[in-house]
């Protein structure tokens, strides 16, 4: 009886995560496609227009670095403008990534193969588009290296106590591991590619980042304890990536942001519009790459009910600041919310609300969970809620100094909208690019979550079954 | 390829080992057990997915690679800390806010970080050195059916070097044990 119980699968009552039941072959076949083909005219437009906008970021950033930062629309109150407000949208998209790839893995939900290397990608590609800001925000990009721990001509060395440094180190080492763990997950995948390879000079590229992988057991036994180490190392460290991130603001004495809910706030928001960036991509590419059967409904069904979890994580915490700000007793703090809300910033602070709060509410539907036209609405409009959050928690904060006679209403410039349109534009190219080179969906992890990918125990008797909750490396 | 190294040398070619095709992943688990009872030690398995299982069925010992993420992980976390004491206590000894020029606490976040990435370091080289890569030749790469292996085939592979190694005795053995196609692969 214990052997009967042992050998049953729970996995097989559960809905299939790949639709159709298609052969390994077939999987391959479909994934390895955009790769090897001449690619239609639809992704040279897209490629176009990407790079069109990289142009206007290049434009933008050579006449920021020739006359300064006075072309855009900071100044005192007010002097974290838009830049800022940039740099924490893109690592919060970044790190819906991460939840996807090692979060969810850890958790054991298999659904996340269809898509975690889109969202690794677009992990990889938002933390790139964030360092652009903290790197040129001064106008003087050549004295970078001030924020390294270097020796230099003036003797002097960072100053650790400053969240800012910790910012420094949390970002860059949140790249660098995003990208050892991406580059990891791909391997196999690259020898698919090195394998299929009629052209010599693709075989030999692709062979070359392949570094000879041959899928020996011998090989994938270290790649999964590495893999699930890798993703046990990056769960804390994205928490800890955006944590950070708000200390920014929180170790500051300034009304609005010196407050303890903003590590985890920042978190769920974070996650909360990297999942809609993934959203809004993976409608495209599903239907673009025709993997409808491998990135399917089931998957956006999951992704939209994370939304309405973290979202209505996000609403929560605006409601808390509210009541901590009357509560506390403190009437600075409490102007400070007030005037989010009513103030001169009203507009935008409503915005926020209605896009992050109650927008994700129609997530409680099925319908909609399950409708790729409103799915990819919905998800623009948590993307612009999420930098308006950004801007409102910069901005409003900032522009009623202590001193009334400083206050004032910021406005951007042109060139400000010319950066961030610009770092859309740096993104998409990459995004655009990646589908082109790189599988986009995890081969050899779909393989692995097909009904036929693992033995029904029929082997001779006596030989030692896996029972599956007992393998620390299933995914 | 083949065809060069025949012409190559006269003589009987070197062999590397010998691949042979498993039907199905069922089966793998059967051969792989097969050739571990007969006392092959320098055997492999290759599949396009990890078969969770084959480990024990391969007689595989546990991986190493968390003991290169602890040493290196602690590492990391040692070098930042040392760091930062070393910057703010030694090099540059600045008061700040009537801190102590150690003032540890706020050094922790910058040490957290630095452990993780010497923890990933630890993962991603750990696990290139214990599986041996990079190595972009090997013999097998030599087999045309071989290519399949990252798609939907499955194989076992036995080296030469193997002490129970006998071309006869082994290819007979691996077609008992129900491989499909057995190939010769030469060094």
């Amino acid at each position: 009886m214990a052997e009967a119980v042992r050998d049953v699968d729970p996995i097989e009552h559960r809905p299939e995560l790949i639709e159709g039941s298609p052969s390994m072959g077939e999987i391959t076949e479909a994934v390895a496609r955009p790769v090897e083909w001449t690619p239609p005219l639809g992704w040279w437009i897209v490629l176009g227009i990407s790079l069109s906008m990289l142009g206007v970021f290049g434009v933008a950033l050579c006449w920021l670095i020739w006359e300064g930062v006075g072309v855009w629309g900071n100044n005192v109150p007010v002097a974290w403008g838009w830049p800022i407000v940039n740099f924490v949208f893109w690592v919060g998209i970044g790190h819906a990534g991460t939840l996807i790839s090692a979060v969810l893995f850890l958790f054991r939900q298999r659904w996340r193969t269809s898509i975690n290397r889109a969202a690794e990608a677009m992990t990889l590609f938002a933390v790139a588009c964030a360092l652009v800001f903290p790197a040129i925000h001064t106008g003087r990009p050549w004295l970078d290296y001030w924020m390294f721990p270097v020796p230099n001509q003036m003797a002097i060395w960072p100053q650790f106590r400053s969240p800012l440094m910790w910012d420094v180190f949390a970002v860059n080492i949140y790249g660098t591991v995003s990208l050892l763990f991406w580059y990891l997950g791909l391997l196999p995948d690259l020898a698919t590619i090195r394998d299929r390879a009629t052209d010599p000079l693709r075989q030999k590229i692709y062979g070359f980042f392949a570094l000879g992988w041959r899928g020996s057991h011998r090989q994938w036994l270290h790649y999964e304890r590495a893999y699930l180490l890798l993703a046990g190392l990056a769960t804390p460290l994205v928490l800890s990536v955006h944590s950070v991130v708000s200390f920014d603001f929180a170790t500051s004495q300034l009304p609005g942001w010196h407050t303890t809910i903003f590590p985890p706030y920042f978190v769920a928001g974070a996650i909360f519009s990297g999942l809609a960036m993934v959203v809004t991509l993976m409608v495209i590419c599903r239907v673009a790459f025709k993997m409808e059967h491998i990135i399917n409904v089931l998957h956006f069904d999951r992704m939209a009910k994370l939304i309405l979890a973290t979202g209505s994580i996000v609403g929560y915490a605006y409601a808390t600041e509210f009541f901590v700000a009357w509560y506390s007793g403190n009437l600075f703090e409490l102007f400070a919310f007030k005037n989010r809300a009513l103030g001169p910033y009203a507009w935008a602070y409503w915005i926020m609300v209605t896009c992050n709060v109650v927008v994700p509410q129609i997530f409680w539907f099925k319908k909609a969970r399950t409708h790729m036209g409103i799915l990819f609405v919905a998800s623009i409009f948590v993307n612009i809620g999420m930098w308006f959050e950004r801007f409102v928690i910069v901005v409003t904060s900032l522009h009623r100094d202590f001193l009334p006679s400083s206050w004032d209403y910021f406005s951007p410039t042109l060139w400000d909208f010319a950066t961030l349109i610009g770092s859309f534009g740096l993104f998409f190219t990459l995004f655009t690019l990646f589908v082109r080179f790189v599988p986009m969906v995890a081969i050899a992890e779909v393989k692995g979550v097909l009904p036929q990918a693992h033995p029904r125990h029929e082997h001779p008797a006596g030989a030692p079954s896996v029972p599956y909750e007992a393998d620390p490396q299933e995914a | 390829m083949n065809e060069t190294r025949d012409t190559r040398s006269s003589r009987e070619p070197e062999v590397w080992g010998v691949l042979a095709e498993i039907s199905s992943v069922d089966a793998l688990h059967g051969t792989c057990e097969g050739l571990r009872d007969a006392g092959y030690t320098q055997f492999d398995a290759h599949t396009p997915y990890p078969v969770h299982g084959l480990e024990r069925a391969m007689g595989l010992k546990r991986s190493l690679v968390p003991l290169a993420v602890l040493i290196l992980g602690l590492g990391g976390a040692a070098a930042g800390m040392l760091l930062q004491w070393w910057v703010s206590a030694e090099a540059y000894p600045l008061v700040i806010s009537g801190k102590p020029l150690f003032s540890w606490p706020a050094f922790v976040p910058i040490m957290f970080e630095c452990g993780v990435l010497g923890g990933a370091a630890g993962a991603f080289f750990g696990f290139l050195a214990l599986a041996r890569l990079p190595r972009h030749h090997h013999p097998l790469f030599e087999s045309e059916r071989f290519e399949r292996v990252s798609d939907d085939a499955f194989f076992v592979s036995v080296a030469a070097e193997d002490p129970r190694w006998d071309r006869d005795e082994t290819t007979r053995l691996l077609r008992d044990l129900g491989a499909r196609e057995i190939e010769i692969i030469e060094a």
